[in-house]
């Protein structure tokens, strides 16, 4: 079986977002998994009197999404754990923890949710912090 | 007006678990507040690929000691819906008696150690010995005190039987007696109410647009319980959520309060309820497919979402717990507390830091 | 002040507390204790070995015997073992394991059952 979920690109991910919000809905949470060895999405699921709704982002591994914790406060710490997981950055992030919130010595570039492993070397990876 | 940081935590005598919080501190006032987790990541979610479909409920039960039960409880709830398998009535009924017996432990624990954070130890050690009798209850119905281990992909494994539901009753009768005798106390006590009223209000729109979930939501009145979704047997169950509006710390306490005492009742119904049927399905196939259950936790609202390939491995386990969701609306309340507010403040979210960095 | 009635109940009744360990209480029929296995049952199949969460059991076999060993640390006491058990060798004590100052795993061996007869060949053993 599968759940409902409507289909979005990255650049109408943050005004789709602030409609649901405007419209009462609230951000539950954000999931991240992985389909092959190149491709991930991320599902958004948002909660209005006890109804869900969800929107599936596909990207590609490794990729920059626009961060929506600019709308929805609470997205900033799911965002960051996404990132610390499977390595997406995440684009005007309110507040970032540069890859260090679940773990301190891990470098800002890893992913290791994902089964098979990217390849860093091709990746746009956010500045180092220290 | 001199600014300093002073950390709070990871070791605290108020925090059951470990977090950072760092405070930005203007003379005795505290202006910012930046939550620091990662100091109990077990990784749990990636287990999943290492541990067939079923040994992933002893895994998922240790995600949260205090709430384990539930957490199981909704794995099994997704696998079975994933799997299109219904648990028997029994089970479903028993599932309800078991998880608000957990809820009642749980905000026992909570309003024990929301006692000791502002130091009155013997109403923490009352409440505590109160709580003592739960956990005989589990321990001689399941096996186990905490990590009690009933469910499984279809049912239950564990049954009540006549002695043991009137001695489930009996015990009740007590307990509910040593709360109500204790109401008084936690709900007007002259120092609880000093230093809970007014402390760490949250608004009824903040709390629902930072997405606080459970007590944290009900407290500033906003009337949503995952139980009104009716899983497991509670769309048999007479069930109302628990609702206070002032926001403070003060109306997070009543509302897990009344929750306890109303878990009481929902226990009874559930006992009566029970009728003579099988204890769980047979499973034939394997999880394919992807689904979103909910629960109610002791500590709010917890989403499953998991997926399935047709393997006994499934692809994704993703868990989002309550008090993730909490930490936001916290990192909003804490600006303006004076400096000694912050324990109380801070515990009245019920940090369960395990259920958050699984 | 509130507390009063329940502080005044309590200087004057025993205290809530057992003296352990001079006053131990009986352990529940259900408690999910120390696993024990009667290795004179057991067949060997490794159905416990497969389901366990925590990989603490391992079933092998040496020449004509088998092995079963279990990394008691391990162990979480979840009872799937015996639940999967074909035939009821595993079972769980009430009582919990003492403590131990090393890790170490419990080995026990036994004699494997004798294979079933297949139809086309000749009876070589009385069959089980």
């Amino acid at each position: 079986m599968s759940i409902i979920a409507t289909d979005i690109t990255a650049d109408k991910l943050v005004a789709e977002a602030t409609r649901l919000k405007a419209e009462g809905w609230r951000l539950v949470t954000m999931s991240s998994v992985e389909i092959d060895a190149a491709t991930m999405e991320i599902l958004y699921h948002f909660d209005r009197e006890l109804i869900l709704t969800n929107l599936r982002l596909r990207l590609p591994k490794g990729g920059t999404v626009p961060s929506i914790s600019g709308v929805l406060f609470t997205a900033f710490l799911v965002e960051n754990e996404v990132r610390d997981q499977f390595g997406v950055t995440f684009e005007g992030l309110v507040l970032d923890y540069q890859g260090r919130l679940l773990n301190d010595c891990t470098q800002t570039s890893s992913s290791p949710f994902c089964r098979l492993l990217v390849n860093q070397s091709g990746m746009t990876v956010a500045k180092e912090v220290k | 007006m001199a600014r300093t940081v002073i950390p709070f935590g990871p070791q605290h005598p108020v925090l059951p678990e470990p977090i950072h919080l760092s405070l930005v501190v203007e003379d005795e006032k505290v202006v910012e507040a930046l939550p620091t987790l990662g100091y109990v990541h077990r990784g749990l979610e990636m287990l999943a690929t290492k541990r067939d479909y079923n040994q992933m409920i002893q895994i998922v039960e240790r995600v949260c000691g205090i709430c384990s039960m539930i957490h199981s409880l909704c794995y099994c709830q997704g696998i079975e819906e994933m799997m299109g398998i219904e648990a028997p009535r029994r089970a479903r009924m028993l599932r309800v008696v078991w998880s608000e017996l957990h809820r009642m432990h749980s905000h026992l624990l909570w309003l024990g150690l929301f006692a000791d954070s502002f130091g009155f130890e013997s109403l923490f050690m009352q409440l505590w010995k109160i709580r003592e009798r739960i956990m005989d209850l589990n321990e001689a119905t399941t096996g186990n005190r905490v990590i009690v281990s009933v469910n499984v992909v279809g049912g239950v494994r564990a049954d009540l039987d006549e002695g043991q539901i009137r001695w489930i009753k009996d015990t009740l009768v007590e307990v509910e007696a040593s709360i109500r005798s204790l109401q008084s106390t936690i709900m007007n006590d002259r120092t609880v109410c000093k230093r809970t009223k007014g402390i760490g209000i949250l608004s009824k729109q903040a709390a629902y647009d930072l997405g606080a979930a459970g007590p944290m939501l009900r407290g500033s009145g906003v009337a949503q319980d995952m139980r009104q979704l009716k899983y497991a047997g509670f769309d048999e169950i007479a069930f109302e959520p628990v609702v206070e509006t002032a926001g403070d710390s003060w109306a997070r306490g009543a509302v897990r309060f009344r929750e306890t005492l109303q878990s009481i009742d929902l226990v009874r119904q559930a006992l009566d309820k029970l009728d003579s049927g099988e204890l769980a399905t047979k499973v034939k196939g394997k999880p394919e497919g992807e689904v979103i259950t909910r629960v109610e936790q002791p500590r709010g609202e917890c989403l499953y979402y998991l997926k399935g390939n047709g393997d006994k491995f499934l692809e994704r386990v993703r868990i989002r717990t309550p008090t993730f969701a909490n930490i936001p609306p916290l990192a909003a309340i804490l600006p303006g507390l004076d400096f000694a507010d912050v324990p109380v403040v801070v515990l009245s979210i019920d940090p369960c830091i395990s259920c958050t960095e699984r | 002040m509130k507390m009063l009635p329940t502080v005044l109940a309590n200087l004057f009744s025993k205290p809530a507390t057992r003296n352990y360990p001079f006053d131990v209480r009986e352990p529940f029929a259900t408690t999910r204790g120390e696993l024990v296995n009667d290795i004179d049952r057991c067949i060997f199949c490794g159905s416990c070995s497969r389901k366990c969460p925590s990989q603490c059991i391992t079933v092998g076999k040496e020449g004509n015997n088998g092995t079963w060993s279990l990394e008691f640390f391990a162990c979480i006491g979840c009872g799937i073992c015996v639940s999967a058990c074909p035939v009821s060798s595993l079972s769980q004590k009430s009582t919990h394991r003492p403590v131990a100052t090393a890790r170490a795993v419990i080995t026990l061996t036994g004699k494997l059952p004798e294979k079933p007869a297949k139809k086309t060949e000749k009876p070589t053993a009385p069959a089980q």
